[in-house]
């Protein structure tokens, strides 16, 4: 039975670093090419000996598929196309293509330049990188080679995410890569076909969470600014680069359009503003709203949203700013925080997770005494407020999912072991279809019942109408004669006497004979010239002839008479028919064993 | 057959006790009631899935030698419900079950028995041998004469029939024999053909044919929604109407978004779903890591009644509380579960507003699901496309009368009237007046955000007045304790007195007054200066200001002013009636008479708003008489051609006006019945017979006269045609008179004609005019611009400035294609715009308001100066023209519609102008 096969060597049971090995078809296909962000070592990346031990990958590996830019999907690229070596396509969306750069860089940069240390991928090395990418676009088929195909599906999350259904012959898995099933101020939701492929891969960040309406969200989140603004305080939102970071800024854009409100935002300059240009540029990646109304004007084109001086921060009035980081632990937003802290009219809000250790975190839990460098405390007066905005699919969104694609199997990665148990236990209940949830390095194998699709010859089918019944059909099957090749990998269907053409053989005559006694009291050619009328009457539209050698020739069967050494009356017929014939063949000797009519002359 | 109970399985199930334990009661059990009874008892414990098959058998042994069908009915039920057991492959029994069912001859057994093979079928979906067999056993039983029967096969075959296998070569496919059904005699049957087929295409591959699949559910689900159904996979039934709800519901989470479209739509129109089920719509168990959690809404709500205000200051606020039962978290929620979450939340514009719709229908028909949708409706007021935004607006106001805002609610509603879009804040403006509040702090929090509003948009000014004029009179005992602060009185201290042009003083005003119309206590709380102020509003905004009983002043003016509708109407058919007593038009004393009438019709529409526009038809109406009888009894008619020059120019003139008049009453006044129209036409066939008289007595030459001659009698037999069914009435009139010299009047000749006419003119009577019910007069108000303003439009010359237009429209049919806008320039030039029909927007009934832009432009001025701006309604009289069923619009229908008739078009002034003063500059080089 084929086998698909299935291996993580990042994000099975865990989050980070995603890379997903699958062998579908002979083919072997790398998903996604992650780092993980908890690690500083060698575990910082997969585990690419896993594929082979000395050497490069590209014979071992026919493509490489990046869902998205996030380095947990994307960080891994270059240290393995370039340090470990691989020149085999890389498959990624325009969006990708373009903003993934930007973070590999920016993410070089703070490793190397920042911490120091060697032994890391350089900027050439994206550069090279880069250069083995073929872009991709929505819905479009591209075949890598002649068996193997992908296509693109939206997935939301962050501008250019995408979901891949990669297709062999009639084999297909599909990869969802990070999604979203709820859209937000500037994506849509994630959408796929029914396609329903033979494993459906799929991410389980929230696999135990069912979240509320975004819009009690969004309106929280507005009403805050606004009443911090009226009073006359500034905000602070520290930010991530990209993503969020867009979406707040929409929603504050058009909430400011809509309030008519004065009052500035600024908005860290640094990666942003390139990648804010491209998110003008990536219009159709977006969602109905701005598709819409981008010819009146591009909503990324923020009306109020300014680029930040840093002497802004000691303006007087109310104002927002957006800073990187988002945990608050260094760079701009500290030192925005750092300035606003004392006054109790101002505001931070958190719209994201901080991690422990970090400013953000403390504040969040409450601390308001924090301890500077050089033993200096910071009373922070300012008023603290979270905000989650987070793009994945929760459980519902997962489940829709599902029921869109219609998938024969199911696989998880990209969440905790606890929860994606919870979430494998429901699918299986609801679909009961089988899921997995393979750890990292773990084969996940499922068999396929695949259509196997075969060559036939043109003259074969020529022949067959030429022999006449109902044209072909192509909803019926029919049955015909001809002899099936397998020959390097390639399956065909040919007539035999090119089937023997092909292979060199020489043709084998297999004939049939059988002996009939018939009780005859005639003499021998007597009972052949009886057989021969008998015959005449019976197969009508058969070529029927008396030989002067003393045998009936029917078509190509020969049937002769002779008188049996005992018994002058019974006769023995000797029937001859070769394996073509076999049809007319039996029915003769059948009806030939039966006897002879008595009326015949 | 086989034996079922070989010794082998003997031994074997003699092992676990449960079911050895049911085999001695059922051996000693004597009659069915106790068999029964035992049965029941067994029903209620669980058993473990490795007994099942042990105790299916012994049940099924029972059912062979039972012959009390009750008994062999609750084993069948239990036969269904053991294969449900978790862990159990019910495949083994299938044999079985379908052997009993061949030997059954009970219709209620059989029924029975196909339900649980319909549980088996559900259990094994990967099974096709088994599937194949199910099939089979439910096309044999389609020919059994019992309905239960049949429909339980349909069910089956529904339910495991595959669409794109056909399953054998002598079964057909499943969608055929199902089909087949369609036609069945008892409608029982053919409900659950037509469900079984609807259900299965709800899953289809193609989106129109779930789209389609999702309105056949819904014609189903109306047809009969009270039957009974029961959900496959447990024995509850619920009612027909609810599971289509539920299947509905789960298609606005489908791939497609027509689809969604369609299935929110439909949604809104199931009104008879039950409460719990339309409850469910907008519950989504929310958890987060298999806690269950709150929805910000239930936490809005709680930190209400408890009191605190604000929330979110802490990070783990919404911090999960108990811990969930993985096994009771249904994640594809069963049914309409959070259908409405969905769809609100949905990425297309179109899927939201169909929802809001939906929202809105149900919410109509169910007090309770209004109160609980609202938290939703107003989380829409965020939504990003301003349509969406309105939309949910709107709705709101239309529920409203079920609801009451709570305290947050309604602050969330207020910030909206912080929007950019003039059409948001005046469809907030709207909801608020229908809107219902619990505590004076609300009333407060509305003035206050109110007020803000008309800070930041003067322009609101009207909008927000009227608003307030209805908060407050909706509210009179919430307003009681807060008038002391508003009006900023104070016991012992006299305070300023505010300034009386201060438009944020006039809403407080306005706000305090339409309270104390039904609270007869605040007057005293009133200071004198409130009083005055009182008299003067009352005086200049009579529409806001209600009328007070107030000590020290004089009442009579409100008085008289409160006079019954009934009075004034039998007023001005008296007034009516007293013309009628003219006889002809030289009746002496006539004009004074008619004279006298309309001064007091017309002062009677001033009074009684509610008359004008039948008052005001009246004196037009009686305007065009006077004003003929004035031209015939001019003195020319006795005098030689040339000598009454000037004369005849009078009487050119009012023959022009009255016909500039029958247009205006023709097709300015809404609410004419046929009548009407005939008397209209009357007189306008006397103003054009009194031109060819002036025009045959002044034009020399016969043959233009010949001409006119001819047309003129075109038109009296167009009148005849159109009005044939009136002619009784206008008996003794001009027309009347006319049509019985028909015969002598088509042949003779010109000259003699207009003899005729002349003669006919002067001895005809005044026809009486009969009011219809209702007659609304066509008005039009410029809002914007005011032309008070002193600062001339500045723009280059040669290039175009646009001018907001604001105005809205009463008692107007059709704006879209009869509004126009003229714009008048010093120079005598004048532009006529014709709006886009987007522009126009219909806030009420009878009610539409038009927000334009005009382009103006000129060529340069040394002096900036004042252009005029009004609006024209455009006729045309082929659109009047009876016989025309359905006219196109104005500029099409010349050319649409051949009446013989002219089609005359024109148009008629129905606001008053207001001055733009602009100024075109020389363009600099």
């Amino acid at each position: 039975m084929p086998e698909i096969k299935v291996t993580p060597l990042g994000a099975g049971q865990d989050v980070g670093r995603s890379c997903i090995l699958v062998s579908i078809g002979g083919k072997n296909i790398m998903l996604d090419c992650g780092m993980h962000m908890g690690y500083n070592d060698d575990r910082r990346f997969p585990d690419f000996s896993y594929i082979t031990q000395n050497g490069r990958l590209t014979e071992f590996l026919d493509c490489v598929i990046i869902s998205h830019f996030h380095l947990d999907h994307c960080g891994a690229l270059p240290y393995m196309s370039e340090m470990v070596g691989y020149d085999g396509p890389i498959y990624m969306t325009h969006p990708t293509k373009a903003i993934c750069p930007i973070l590999l860089e920016d993410f070089r940069k703070i490793t190397v330049d920042k911490k120091g240390e060697t032994n890391f991928f350089t900027s050439q090395m994206i550069k090279d990188c880069m250069k083995k990418v073929i872009p991709l676009n929505l819905h479009q088929t591209v075949q890598v080679d002649d068996e193997l195909e992908i296509k693109a599906y939206y997935a939301g999350h962050v501008l250019g995410a995408a979901m891949v259904h990669i297709k062999v012959g009639s084999e297909s898995v599909v990869y969802t890569g990070d999604y979203n099933m709820t859209p937000d101020r500037h994506l849509g939701a994630a959408w796929i076909d029914k396609c329903r492929p033979d494993i459906l891969i799929s991410e389980s960040t929230y696999a135990t969470t069912i979240r509320d309406s975004k819009r009690c969200r969004e309106r929280d989140f507005l009403k805050k600014v606004h009443e911090s603004i009226e009073r006359g305080g500034k905000v602070l939102i520290p930010v991530f680069a990209l993503g969020r970071a867009q979406e707040l800024c929409i929603l504050l854009e058009t909430f400011w359009e809509r309030m008519n409100l004065k009052a500035p935002i600024y908005f860290s300059t640094g990666l942003t503003e390139k990648a804010n240009h491209y998110y003008k540029l990536f219009i159709t990646w977006t969602n109905q709203k701005i598709r819409k109304t981008f010819v009146q004007r591009n909503m990324f084109e923020f009306k109020h949203i300014k680029a930040f001086d840093r002497s802004y921060a000691d303006n007087p009035g109310p104002m927002v700013v957006f800073a990187t980081p988002g945990m608050l632990h260094a760079g701009q937003s500290l030192q925005i925080f750092k300035k606003w802290a004392g006054n109790e009219k101002n505001m931070v809000i958190m719209p994201g997770y901080c991690v422990q250790g970090t400013i953000g975190h403390k504040i969040l839990n409450g601390q308001r005494k924090l301890e500077m460098e050089g033993r200096a405390t910071l009373d922070v007066k300012l008023q603290v407020e979270y905000m989650s905005f987070s793009a994945h699919a929760d459980a519902k969104g997962i489940m829709q999912l599902i029921r869109m694609a219609e998938p024969r199997n199911m696989l998880l990665v990209h969440g905790e072991a606890v929860k994606m148990e919870f979430l494998k236990g429901k699918i299986e209940q609801e679909f009961s279809i089988n899921c997995y949830m393979p750890a990292n390095g773990e084969t996940t194998t499922v068999t396929t019942n695949p259509s196997v699709p075969v060559d036939i010859s043109l003259n074969l089918l020529k022949r067959e109408m030429a022999l006449g019944g109902p044209l072909p059909d192509p909803k019926k099957p029919r049955t015909m004669h001809g002899t099936l090749i397998m020959k390097e990998n390639s399956l065909k269907l040919v007539s035999s006497e090119q089937a023997l053409k092909e292979l060199g053989l020489n043709e084998h005559q297999l004939r049939f004979t059988c002996r009939v006694q018939l009780q005859d009291p005639h003499s021998d050619p007597d009972t052949l010239h009886r057989i021969y009328t008998h015959l005449k009457s019976v197969l009508k539209g058969y070529t029927i002839q008396h030989l002067p050698d003393g045998t009936v020739m029917v078509e190509s069967i020969v049937i002769k008479v002779s008188s049996s050494a005992e018994d002058p009356n019974t006769k023995v017929l000797l029937l001859s028919w070769s394996y073509q014939d076999e049809d007319l063949g039996s029915f003769l000797s059948n009806l030939l064993k039966k006897g002879l009519p008595s009326g015949l002359c | 057959r086989k034996t079922y109970l070989s010794p082998a399985k003997k031994l074997r199930l003699s092992k676990p006790s449960k079911s050895a334990a049911l085999h001695v009661d059922l051996c000693k059990a004597t009659n069915s009631t106790d068999a029964l009874q035992y049965l029941l008892q067994f029903a209620r414990k669980p058993v473990e899935a490795e007994s099942v098959e042990g105790v299916v058998r012994i049940l099924l042994e029972h059912y062979y030698k039972e012959t009390d069908t009750s008994v062999r009915l609750k084993i069948a039920s239990l036969l269904g419900l053991l294969s449900k057991t978790q862990g159990f492959r019910p495949d083994c029994i299938v044999d079985d079950i379908i052997n009993t069912l061949c030997n059954e001859k009970s219709h209620q057994v059989l029924a029975q028995l196909l339900d649980t093979l319909l549980v088996v079928g559900t259990e094994l979906p990967d099974s096709p041998a088994v599937r194949q067999r199910l099939v089979q056993v439910s096309c044999k039983h389609l020919s059994d004469t019992y309905f239960g029967v049949r429909n339980k096969c349909l069910q089956l075959l529904g339910c495991v029939g595959t669409v794109d296998a056909p399953l054998s070569k002598d079964v057909r496919d499943v969608q055929s024999i199902i089909s087949d059904y369609f036609g069945d005699q008892d409608p029982r049957v053919r409900t659950a053909a037509l469900k079984a087929m609807a259900c299965r295409l709800l899953s289809d591959d193609y989106e129109q044919v779930r789209s389609a699949a999702v309105q056949m559910v819904w014609v189903l689900s109306q047809l009969y929604p009270e039957s009974i159904v029961p959900i496959p996979s447990s024995n509850e039934e619920i009612r027909l109407v609810d599971d289509a709800f539920g299947k509905i519901s789960h298609m606005v989470s489908d791939g497609s978004w027509m689809v969604r479209v369609q299935a929110a739509k439909t949604l809104g129109s199931m009104l008879q779903v039950s409460p719990h089920f339309l409850e469910q719509t907008l519950d989504k168990k929310l958890m987060s890591d298999l806690r269950r959690k709150r929805t910000a809404h239930e936490r809005a709500k709680e930190l209400f009644a408890s009191g605190e205000f604000s929330s979110g200051r802490k990070w783990a606020d919404d911090a999960p509380k108990e811990k969930l039962d993985t096994n009771t978290v249904n994640l594809i929620a069963s049914g309409a579960c959070g259908a409405f979450v969905h769809g609100l939340e949905d990425e297309m514009f179109e899927v939201r507003i169909a929802a809001v719709e939906a929202l809105c229908q149900l919410a109509r028909s169910s007090p309770t699901f209004a109160e609980k949708c609202l938290d939703f409706l107003v989380d829409m007021f965020n939504d990003e496309i301003e349509e969406v935004r309105l939309q949910s607006i709107h709705v709101l106001r239309q529920i409203s009368t079920h609801i009451t805002l709570r305290e947050d609610q309604l602050d969330t509603v207020l910030a909206v009237l912080e929007d950019s879009s003039r059409d948001i804040r005046e469809a907030l403006h709207e909801l608020l007046c229908y809107t219902n509040v619990s505590t004076k702090e609300c009333i407060q929090l509305a003035l206050l955000e109110l007020l803000k509003n008309l800070n930041k948009y003067p322009t609101d000014r009207n909008s927000v007045w009227k608003c307030l004029k209805f908060l407050g009179s909706r509210h009179p005992t919430l307003v009681l304790p807060l008038v002391p602060e508003l009006l900023s009185t104070h016991p012992y201290f006299d305070t300023p007195e505010p300034d009386m042009d201060d438009p944020a003083y006039i809403a407080v005003l306005v706000l305090v007054f339409n309270a104390a119309k039904s609270c007869p206590t605040m007057p005293a709380l009133f200071s004198d200066h409130t009083f005055r102020h009182y008299a003067y509003l009352r005086d200049s905004l009579s529409h806001l200001v209600p009328p007070l009983r107030v000590l020290g002043l004089d009442p009579v003016d409100s008085g008289s002013a409160s006079g019954s509708v009934e009075s004034a109407q039998l007023f001005l058919q008296q007034s009516l009636n007293r013309i009628s007593t003219i006889q002809n038009l030289e009746a002496p004393g006539a004009q004074d008479l008619l004279n006298f009438t309309i001064r007091d019709v017309q002062r009677l529409g001033h009074l009684q708003t509610q008359l004008s526009g039948a008052a005001d038809f009246c004196a037009t109406y009686l305007r065009c008489q006077l004003l003929l009888m004035k031209a015939l009894q001019e003195k020319l008619w006795n005098m030689a051609v040339p000598l009454c020059l000037k004369q005849n120019v009078t009487a050119t003139a009012a023959a022009r006006q009255i016909l500039e008049e029958t247009y205006k009453l023709e097709f300015l006044y809404g609410g004419l019945e046929n009548r009407q129209i005939a008397t209209i036409h009357h007189v306008r066939l006397q103003a054009k017979a009194l031109q060819l008289i002036l025009s045959a007595r002044t034009r020399q030459g016969l043959d233009p006269l010949i001409s006119s001659c001819e047309k003129f009698l075109q038109e009296i037999e167009a009148f005849q045609r159109s009005f044939l069914t009136e002619l009784p009435h206008l008996h003794d009139s001009f027309v009347d008179k006319l049509l019985e010299l028909k015969p002598r009047i088509s042949a003779c000749s010109s000259v003699e004609l207009v003899k005729i006419l002349q003669t006919t003119l002067r001895q005809s009577g005044l026809l009486q005019l009969r009011l219809p019910e209702q007659i609304h007069r066509a008005t039009a108000t410029i809002i914007e611009p005011t032309g008070e303003s002193d600062n001339p439009l500045r723009f280059t010359s040669g290039l175009v400035v646009a001018l907001d237009i604001d105005a809205t429209l009463e008692h107007v049919q059709d704006p879209q294609n009869t509004v126009k806008v003229q714009v008048l320039y010093p120079d005598g030039q004048s532009h006529v715009i014709h709006p886009k029909p987007g522009d126009f927007r219909k806030p009420g009934a009878d009610r539409h308001r038009l927000i334009t832009q005009v382009y103006l432009s000129h060529t340069a001025w040394t002096e900036p100066s004042q252009i005029e701006v009004r609006l024209l309604l455009s006729y045309s009289s082929a659109s009047s023209s009876l016989s025309s069923s359905k006219h196109l619009g104005w500029s099409d229908s010349s050319d649409g519609l051949q009446s013989p008739e002219a089609v005359v078009e024109g148009t008629i002034p129905f606001s008053k102008p207001v001055k733009v003063f602009i100024m075109p500059k020389p363009a600099r080089r």
